[in-house]
């Protein structure tokens, strides 16, 4: 008890002093963390969006599949962008292996499917609403998605917000692609896993006291923008 | 009369073709066994107000649907101006349901939303949006979440919107059914600008004095058949149908 007292000191006493190593780790993790979910916006919205507004023949069965992969096992994920990036891999030659790279693809991968199954569902909604509305002006299914995307822009933030939790919080993927090298990439999960059995809780507390602040702050965000949206009728 | 700005090019010409008449031929619809249209006939031609009237469930909004061809018939045809109808002459046809359905942006944007899908240009839009508006009543909402405003603001909106597309022919389902009279009496007056506008507007009520007050024209529907068509005054005289009579007889009683 008196270790975790003292560990929980010098971990504020990091997190005050803005220790240089804590900073670093914090900096990439969110810039991991960010362009992963970037990406996966950018394939994740226009592909749900798509699933929400278009029927054809065996829809379901993609739905049903997208809806499982938002529990893919990081470590699975983390096992097939390592196969894919080694060496002898399809996608070796690129070099992104043991790179802040391969842990974006990673955990791109990861939340692409919280993503699009999530703005899918909240899109197919809203589009059961609008649908007759949108058709009777001649808009296509491009037009419809673009108007629904815009339309859900509150729901959809609080879909990419999601997928930030799940990308941030991770670390089995990111531990097996980016290889946890000091200074490269390391980020607060895989420092924070290290530096416990390393027996140096202080970066660790303070490391574990940063993410759940970001937590926090991301629950935080979410309730200030569903209140936003519901109080000007745009949610 | 959709065209606007002037990047209208061969669309604008096939966009321009009149949609009238408007016609359904042995139109049939059945759910769950039950036949929604029994064979429909309805031919939309003349300027004015064309009201579909009957009790509820004769399925005079799910005709409206057919002919606006937001829903397909099982069997029968629909014809726009003698032709089939195109995705491009939509606009040609404004529809107000009977719960607007509004996006979720401010008023003047959800008009200038349907006025960009037709292809109006940005600046002519504002214009278009903001003339509709004033026909509404609501320029001092134009700012206003949609969503926000009372139910007869929502509706005025919705026909706002409509209108903006200077349709050839405007559909009405129900447009007052869940109004107060105040608010049904704005909307009443619109309809009625608006028709003396030379614009053909298709009203579906089952609300009989509003009827007689606006319709120029009936069609009487019962069980998914037009029963009775005729010009308003002889319907409203002497509807020469058992159904028809029964049906206004119930609602005097009312």
């Amino acid at each position: 008890m008196h270790e975790f007292g003292a560990a929980f000191r010098e971990a504020l006493q990091l997190l005050a002093n803005l220790d240089a190593d804590l900073v670093e780790i914090v900096l990439l993790s969110l810039q991991v963390s960010l362009a992963a979910v970037a990406l996966a916006a950018c394939i994740g919205l226009p592909a749900g969006a798509l699933l929400a507004v278009t029927r054809f023949p065996g829809r379901q069965l993609v739905i049903v599949t997208l809806n499982a992969l938002m529990g893919l096992p990081p470590v699975v994920v983390g096992l097939t962008v390592y196969l894919l990036l080694s060496r002898a891999g399809p996608l070796g030659s690129l070099g992104f292996l043991y790179t802040p790279q391969a842990m974006v693809i990673a955990q791109t991968l990861l939340v692409t499917p919280i993503i699009a199954a999530l703005a899918r569902q909240t899109i197919e909604d809203l589009h059961g609403e609008y649908h007759e509305q949108l058709t009777l002006l001649g808009i296509g299914p491009v037009g419809q998605i673009q108007t629904l995307l815009w339309d859900a822009r509150y729901l959809l933030i609080t879909t990419l917000l999601a997928g930030f939790g799940r990308a941030i919080a991770e670390v089995g993927a990111v531990m097996m692609v980016g290889g946890n090298i000091n200074h490269v990439t390391r980020v607060m999960t895989t420092t924070i896993a290290l530096e416990t059995s390393k027996g140096n809780l202080a970066l660790a507390m303070g490391l574990g006291l940063v993410l759940v602040a970001i937590t926090i702050a991301i629950n935080a965000l979410l309730a200030a923008l569903r209140l936003t949206a519901s109080r000007s009728a745009y949610a | 009369m959709t065209t606007c700005g002037s990047n209208f090019d061969a669309r604008a010409t096939q966009a321009s073709a009149s949609v009238l008449p408007i016609e359904g031929r042995a139109l049939r619809l059945q759910r769950s066994g039950r036949a929604i249209l029994a064979g429909v006939d309805i031919h939309i031609a003349a300027q004015g107000v064309t009201v579909l009237i009957g009790p509820n469930g004769a399925g005079k909004s799910v005709l409206l649907r057919v002919l606006a061809v937001l829903i397909a018939p099982d069997s029968g045809t629909v014809l726009w101006g003698d032709c089939a109808p195109a995705r491009v002459r939509r606009p040609r046809i404004g529809f107000v349901f009977q719960k607007p359905v509004l996006l979720r942006r401010s008023a003047i944007a959800n008009i200038r939303h349907a006025l960009h899908a037709v292809g109006c240009a940005r600046d002519k839009s504002a214009a278009r949006a903001h003339d509709a508006l004033i026909f509404a009543g609501l320029e001092h909402l134009q700012a206003s979440p949609a969503r926000l405003l009372s139910g007869g603001e929502q509706q005025r909106l919705a026909i706002a919107r409509a209108l903006a597309l200077q349709p050839e022919v405007l559909f009405l389902d129900e447009p007052t059914a869940n109004l107060d009279p105040a608010a049904s009496a704005q909307i009443e007056a619109m309809i009625s600008a608006v028709s003396s506008r030379a614009m053909t507007v298709v009203l579906v009520t089952h609300d009989v004095g509003q009827a007689r007050r606006l319709a120029s024209h009936v069609e009487f529907m019962h069980r998914g058949s037009i029963v009775e068509s005729s010009a308003a005054h002889d319907f409203f005289r002497n509807p020469s149908t058992p159904s028809a009579k029964a049906f206004l007889a119930r609602q005097l009683v009312l």
